[in-house]
């Protein structure tokens, strides 16, 4: 059993290697192969010649496309992402300035939307066939439905500009920089920056462990063992928690964890809306500034969450559901 | 994410209105069936009107700046000529948001039927063959489920140069994904199943057996990702929109927000001008989500209301 989930567990890493492999070989194809080539447009007849043999040298753009792609490859083994154009600082030290806060905002984001969402759905499903229900899922799927910068965009009329509750953009008070990630953390300027956007996030991610967690407990009060608990005379209420709450939640934990990795991908948006310093709006101004390294980093850096937390995710459901590692090498 | 699918409609063999027949038999099932899909089909008969009747509809040149004796009319209140208002330069926003049907239709519809086919194809390639077909498939699924997508499309319709087609194309390149996943794991089933077994038996060739007996039984669950990619292809582009990555040429629900967020109407408290664009693409969005959730009842009956 434990030998099983060994090999299960190296083998799946194994492959999480080769899909990070495989992603960051398509991002060489996109930044070198795409019309205009963006590198070598860069360079402009205004640089010096100096400045602009040093990019050609970062890229090797004078070299053949192969030996390009073995420079990039060994770059990113070392974890050298090279030198953002605009800000002239190593790419990897920029992103790391900002990731902190796009972990912060999906983070709380999440929480506060997994723990909405299971209440939620498991009122749902007690309430089920009752007018209650049917306005509750429709007022999700509308949730699902609005664009998030949408949302974003009423909270921030309504409360910040009108009522002039929270700032409408940052993290902070003009001027202010937090020294450490634990100044910033116990600051209550930092929260009250955080309200809207997390609230915009969270109003849009709600949605899925929502409708999970009905289906899930209107699964479950099917069982055996619900209608035993029901004969033995409980309370609707000790069958809902002790009994069907508890089997529904493991697929919302599986759910969870998949949804950190898209919430990471997902708040370029959100992000914009608020002007909130994380790596999704990095991500979109060195898009639109042409910023090709910070560009790329950015992309990699979301594509490593994605895929390291599908890697736990499947980790996590192999353990909970023993099945999945024996049958997953002919179906999965 | 892949499902448990049971495969609860029985065996269907393509019908003997062959393949038109039986696509479209599970649309017209759903739509007798369930109320909520039925909502959905009918937003989008309403959108297509619109769309195509724009140029009727529309007061005024949803591009121009209006102007009265020489005098720019910007930053009216909705009423009189401008039933919603004017933007901030002048544009007639009423018009913008009955011409914005025209791009959401597109991308929703374009999105969907390449989603689809590429999905569907595969699936069930991949499911029916098995082995190191199923293995690069699947790997290859997997890439495609690791790449960000909103980052993605952004960084591809920035370099192919924006515009609504490139949009559609970013898209297709990774939407496929959820749908082969599903579609294989249900022709793993399907496969299995005696009829398919005795098509084979009886000498049907591979290419027979995959699309005369294993493609009609998981064509309905195609259609419910085709109808949900529609809603998610309608809101990417809105976001791409927003970003600022849009087409330049169209006037989309997305880049009116997008307008009205970077003019300052929020401050300005311009609802009017931000708020009926939203409102059409939630409800673009949910006619999807309404007539995938009517596949899913048909599909997963357990699912049902009890």
């Amino acid at each position: 059993m434990f030998r099983a989930r060994l090999v299960y567990l190296v083998s799946r890493l194994g492959q999480m290697l080769i899909v990070l492999w495989a992603i960051a070989t398509i991002l060489f194809l996109i930044f070198r192969l795409m019309p205009g080539s963006p590198l070598t447009a860069y360079i402009d007849p205004t640089f010096t010649e100096e400045q602009a043999q040093a990019v050609r040298e970062q890229f090797g753009l004078d070299d053949p496309m192969i030996v390009q792609y073995g420079i990039y490859m060994k770059n990113l083994v070392t974890g050298n992402l090279g030198m953002s154009f605009f800000q002239k600082e190593p790419v990897w030290d920029v992103l790391m300035d900002v990731f902190p806060n796009t972990v912060i905002l999906t983070g709380f984001a999440l929480l506060l939307a997994y723990i909405w969402g299971v209440l939620m759905g498991a009122l749902l499903a007690w309430k089920r066939g009752s007018l209650f229900e049917s306005g509750g899922l429709l007022v999700t799927l509308m949730t699902r439905a609005a664009p998030e910068f949408f949302v974003g965009m009423l909270l921030l009329s309504f409360f910040s500009f009108n009522q002039g509750w929270f700032p409408s953009a940052g993290i902070s008070k003009p001027g202010v920089i937090f020294d450490s990630i634990w100044q910033q953390l116990a600051s209550g300027d930092f929260w009250r920056h955080m309200i809207l956007p997390s609230l915009t996030m969270a109003i849009y991610l709600q949605g899925l462990p929502t409708l999970l967690m009905r289906n899930n407990m209107l699964e479950v009060l099917d069982e055996d063992y619900v209608n035993m608990a029901r004969m033995k005379g409980f309370s609707e209420w000790r069958i809902m928690m002790a009994h069907a709450a508890r089997n529904a939640l493991l697929p919302i934990v599986t759910a969870m964890t998949l949804g950190v990795g898209y919430a990471v991908g997902g708040n370029v948006v959100v992000e914009t809306v608020f002007s909130w310093p994380g790596i999704g709006r990095m991500l979109v101004r060195a898009v639109s500034s042409h910023d090709y390294p910070l560009a790329q980093g950015a992309f990699l850096l979301i594509a490593v969450v994605i895929v390291v937390m599908n890697f736990v995710a499947d980790i996590f459901y192999s353990f909970l559901d023993p099945r999945v590692s024996t049958s997953r090498q002919e179906v999965g | 994410m892949a499902q448990t699918v049971a495969t609860t409609a029985g065996a269907r063999r393509a019908s003997r209105f062959g393949w038109i027949g039986s696509a479209i038999s599970p649309i017209v099932q759903v739509f007798k069936q369930d109320r909520f899909a039925r909502a959905g089909f009918i937003i989008y008969g309403v959108m297509i009107i619109i769309a195509v009747l724009a140029p009727l509809l529309a007061p005024h040149d949803p591009t121009k700046v209006m102007e009265v004796n020489g005098i720019w009319q910007t930053n009216k209140q909705p009423g009189g000529d401008y039933i919603l208002g004017t933007t901030n330069v002048g544009r007639d926003i009423f018009s913008q948001l009955i011409y914005g049907a025209r791009p959401a239709l597109y991308v929703g519809f374009s999105a969907a039927i390449v989603t689809v086919i590429i999905g569907t194809l595969v699936g069930l390639i991949s499911g029916y063959y098995g082995g190191w077909i199923d293995l690069i498939l699947m790997r290859l699924t997997d890439v495609a489920f690791g790449i960000p997508f909103t980052p993605f499309v952004i960084v591809l319709v920035a370099f192919l140069s924006p515009s609504i087609w490139n949009i559609v194309l970013a898209m297709a390149l990774l939407f496929w994904r959820d749908t082969a996943r599903v579609i294989r794991a249900q022709v793993l089933t399907v496969r299995q199943r005696s009829f398919v077994q005795a098509a084979k038996l009886s000498g049907a060739s591979d290419k027979r057996a995959i699309f005369l007996y294993v493609a009609p039984n998981i064509l309905a669950l195609s259609f419910l990702y085709g109808t949900l990619a529609i809603g998610w292809a309608i809101l990417t582009e809105a976001s791409v929109s927003f970003l600022g990555f849009g087409d330049p040429k169209v006037t989309s629900w997305g880049y009116m927000l997008q307008d009205a967020y970077v003019s300052q109407a929020l401050g300005r408290g311009a609802y009017y001008w931000f708020v009926p664009p939203g409102i059409c693409i939630m409800l673009a969005v949910m006619a999807g989500f309404f007539i995938s959730r009517g596949f899913e009842e048909m599909l997963f009956p357990r699912l049902r209301r009890r």
